[in-house]
């Protein structure tokens, strides 16, 4: 298609757009509702799976008791690691936890298999402190601080298990995924009829102009146009919004969880955007482009 | 150039307007067709067009079957037409100028010839003054005009005009067949479908008449077929 005539097309689908503006408007705030929720979606995932990484790259310790040792002794040693640097929290976990999880992981669904333990709980001696560092230098340090206080057995560098992690973030993902789609469809729907709204307002310019001679496509093209316009704007509306959105939510929680802040390692706008950006745009100008092409095809035959 | 071949249509109502149809109409002829309010006239334009399928028979346009053209020679097709509606069809939401130059857009002619050619155009059918009319603001025959300049725009080989003196007086009338006789004298074939006797016999052009969906008289130099 020559120049002049990409151009002339390109007008014609802003005109669409403009003669239309209702059914353009719900099409564009469609669009908008399923990339701002594939947004959220996308910077909720893309951080959790972030911090889980950093988390598990930063390690942690995990302290035993030496055998027979008392609650008390227990919380005095919690307190001394507490009081040490780098330490950001501990976590205690109890025996009877320990094995609740043990259980749970080795025997899974044949849960019967480990009843025979339930009076004697194999793993006795096993509450343990999970303690948090803010840095993987000064782990070293940590550990061999922590072995030398009285009533520890051991002190192992283990990691974070991230399954409840990852269940309760399986399960986020399902709904949204399912929300997502099904606003995607909806959107589809709507930006197919706007531009079948279109044509039957341009049925008489549409028939005058095939018989001039007009070709298919350059019948086509200003409808093309309209649905990859309205996709794009959908598409890039709210790309704004949580860009703002984005940076306070994170200032606030960084400011109201101070004390997490060492786990709560979000990851800058920038990154985010780097793929977020191109994957909306082309999620809109897909979703408008399929959305104008196939009423065409139903609506726009020679 | 334009052929018809036992060309028959039948509208879904039933009724049926075109009854084996055959002619012939040379390159550079000037044909009148004539005949009473639902012969069949505009039905055979529209075939023509194709913007009518026949129910049987063939057209060939410049040797081109129009039957079995693909959808993308359609359009190269169609360029070589030129038509005047019987209704005009021209958009009623831009003026004069857009409308003609409109033609010349959507076969994509270069955007810098447009202006130009329009403007000759205008003032070659005498519009110039009122370019940026809307068609609602122009008189019958003005609008006559104006359509005919959009079906000449283009340069096509073949120009049909479905009653170009419809509803006109008659010096306005003999304006528009001036026009048109013009662009005959430029190499356009030229089909005229008209009630206007007294254009027909001036005229001196071939005449053929259809009555009731067939054609009924076809004469070199001929008198109206049938009688008002
Ligand atoms: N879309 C249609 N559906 C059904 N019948 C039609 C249709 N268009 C035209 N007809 C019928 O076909 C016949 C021929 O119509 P056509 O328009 O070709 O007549 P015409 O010769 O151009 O008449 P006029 O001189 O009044 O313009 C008419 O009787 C008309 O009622
Ligand atoms: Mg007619």
């Amino acid at each position: 298609m020559k120049i002049s005539s990409l151009g002339y097309c390109i007008k014609q689908g802003f005109k669409n757009i403009y003669r239309n503006r209702l059914f353009s408007l719900a099409s564009v705030a469609t669009m908008s509702a399923c990339i701002f929720l594939f947004g959220i979606f996308y910077s909720v995932v893309t951080n959790v799976s972030y911090m889980v990484e950093e988390a598990e790259k930063n390690t942690c310790l995990t302290v035993f008791f030496d055998v027979g040792v008392t609650d008390a002794r227990i919380e005095s040693i919690g307190k001394t690691i507490q009081q040490m640097d780098n330490v950001i929290l501990i976590e205690f976990t109890s025996a009877e936890e320990a094995w609740e999880k043990y259980k749970v992981k080795y025997f899974g669904d044949r849960m019967d298999l480990a009843e025979g333990f339930e009076d004697d709980n194999p793993l006795a001696d096993s509450a343990s402190y999970t303690v948090y560092l803010d840095s993987a230098d000064a782990l070293s340090t940590v550990a061999s601080s922590v072995e030398n206080i009285d009533g520890v057995r051991t002190v192992r560098r283990s990691e974070i298990t991230a399954n409840s992690l990852s269940d309760v973030s399986g399960l986020v993902s399902m709904v949204s995924i399912t929300m997502i789609v099904v606003l995607f469809l909806v959107a589809l729907f709507l930006i197919g009829n706007t531009v079948s709204v279109g044509i039957s307002i341009r049925k008489e310019e549409i028939a005058i102009m095939k018989l001039l001679g007009a070709r298919n496509a350059f019948v086509r093209a200003p409808f093309i146009v309209e649905g990859i316009v309205i996709g794009f704007v959908g598409a890039m509306l709210p790309m704004i919004v949580i860009y703002y959105l984005y940076e306070n939510v994170v200032y606030y929680i960084i400011s109201r969880f101070t004390f997490l802040s060492n786990i709560l390692a979000f990851l800058p706008i920038k990154t985010i955007f780097s793929t977020l950006l191109p994957v909306a745009a082309i999620l809109g100008v897909g979703i408008g482009f399929l959305g104008s092409y196939m009423t065409l095809r139903k609506h726009l035959k020679v | 150039m334009l052929i018809l071949e036992n060309v028959c249509k039948t509208y879904s109502t039933g009724f049926p307007a075109l009854n084996n149809i055959s002619l012939r109409v040379e390159k550079g002829e000037f044909v009148f067709i004539v005949g009473q309010s639902g012969a069949g006239k505009s039905t055979l334009i529209k075939l023509l067009l194709k913007e009518l399928e026949p129910t049987s028979g063939h057209i060939f346009i410049n040797g081109k079957n129009l039957g079995r053209a693909k959808r993308r020679e359609l359009p190269i097709i169609r360029r070589d037409m030129g038509v005047v509606f019987q209704d005009f069809r021209l958009l009623e939401d831009r003026n004069i100028y857009d409308n003609i130059a409109f033609a010349q857009k959507v076969v994509e002619a270069p955007a810098r010839r447009i202006r130009s050619e329009v403007l000759s155009m205008l003032s070659m059918v005498g519009l110039l003054e009122k370019y940026k009319y809307f068609p609602s603001q122009l008189s019958g025959g003005e609008q006559q005009r104006a359509a005919i300049a959009r079906a000449l725009i283009n340069k096509p080989e073949i120009l049909l005009a479905d009653e170009p003196t419809g509803n006109l007086d008659n010096a306005n009338s003999w304006e528009i067949m001036k026009l048109l006789d013009e662009a005959n004298k430029r190499g356009t074939t030229v089909v005229v479908v008209t009630h206007n006797m007294d254009l027909v016999r001036a005229m001196k052009k071939r005449v053929i008449t259809i009555d009731h969906g067939e054609i009924v008289s076809d004469e070199k130099w001929g008198d109206y077929g049938y009688e008002d």
